[in-house]
């Protein structure tokens, strides 16, 4: 497309720019959460309401998910079309597990009366994990539009771009989930 | 980037991923198992989670000193210098501000009377 030689690394760069800033959004919600952590204005605590294996599971499926889209990237770069879908399928799937059970999650503590308004701990929980979630959310949008586009295009070199842009955010937010389920689930529960 | 090396090897996936997975198991361990002593979980747990981040950006995000990951690395370390501040800035302040203007057991009109 362009006439100069860009390989796509000028836009993988600008891509990972953007998640730098990303990154700063998350950093000043864990340090909202941090500091409202303790405000839970007579209401419930986190060590009554996470359920620690729930969230291993939830965890584990994230982590399997970023293996898949790691094996989904070499299938790529041997140009075999159909593992490469196959894998970002698995990937798909993996993903909307995760969202499933973060939901179940949501609707289990508004359910039980620990909705984000119910203190300022839980309004911090909230838009934390929400937003966590949301990313996630986009992110399985954005792996059902590649699936398709590459049963339309093949892998091309727009394709190859934008699932190497795909993989640093999918790998990112497996990143973010690390924070999340250490100062979040496991620091409440200690 | 060259395409033949960016996006690592099956071994370094596989690597990564094994690492994650103990490193996930060492942490929900320390919380669950109750082996380690309260006052340490926190430290542990911190640690394991600094480990895999770190496991995770070398061998999912491929960051590291060649030639090539250079740029993203070093883009990366300023973003954690700044996360650095944000994060650690804030809960001093806000540490400090609980610390100095917590409740006391004062009355309002007591505390104005005092003045």
């Amino acid at each position: 497309m362009s006439a100069h030689h860009d390989d796509g690394s000028r836009t993988t760069l600008g891509f990972w720019i953007y998640l730098m800033s990303d990154c700063l959004i998350f950093a000043s919600l864990f340090a909202t959460f941090v500091v409202l952590a303790g405000n839970v204005a007579g209401g419930p605590e986190g060590r009554e309401l996470f359920d620690l294996p729930y969230v291993g599971w939830e965890t584990l499926l994230l982590l399997v998910s970023s293996a898949t889209f790691g094996f989904a990237m070499l299938a790529m770069e041997r140009e075999d079309r159909r593992a490469l879908r196959q894998w970002l399928v698995l990937t798909w799937l993996l993903g909307a597990g995760f969202i499933a059970m973060e939901l179940h999650e949501f609707a289990a503590l508004i359910a039980e009366g620990a909705g984000p308004q119910r203190s300022a701990f839980l309004s911090a929980y909230f838009t934390l994990v929400g937003t966590h979630g949301l990313h996630v959310t986009a992110g399985l949008l954005w792996l059902a539009v590649m699936i398709h586009q590459l049963s339309v295009f093949g892998i091309d070199a727009m394709v190859r771009r934008r699932l190497a842009c795909l993989s640093l955010f999918w790998h990112f937010l497996d990143l973010v989930w690390i924070c999340v389920f250490t100062f979040v689930y496991l620091r409440g529960a200690v | 980037m060259a395409h033949t090396s960016s996006h690592g090897t099956a071994a370094s996936i596989l690597w990564g991923f094994l690492l994650s997975l103990i490193l996930t198991a060492l942490a929900f361990g320390a919380v669950m198992g109750g082996a380690v002593p309260r006052g340490a979980v926190l430290p542990a747990i911190t640690l394991l989670a600094v480990a895999q981040l770190i496991v995770q950006l070398v061998f999912f995000l491929h960051l590291g000193p060649r030639q090539g990951q250079r740029g993203n690395t070093a883009i990366f370390l300023m973003t954690a210098m700044l996360i650095g501040i944000v994060v650690s800035g804030s809960l001093w302040v806000m540490y400090n501000a609980n610390h100095n203007m917590s409740p006391t057991q004062m009355t309002i009109a007591a505390a104005r009377n005092r003045d």
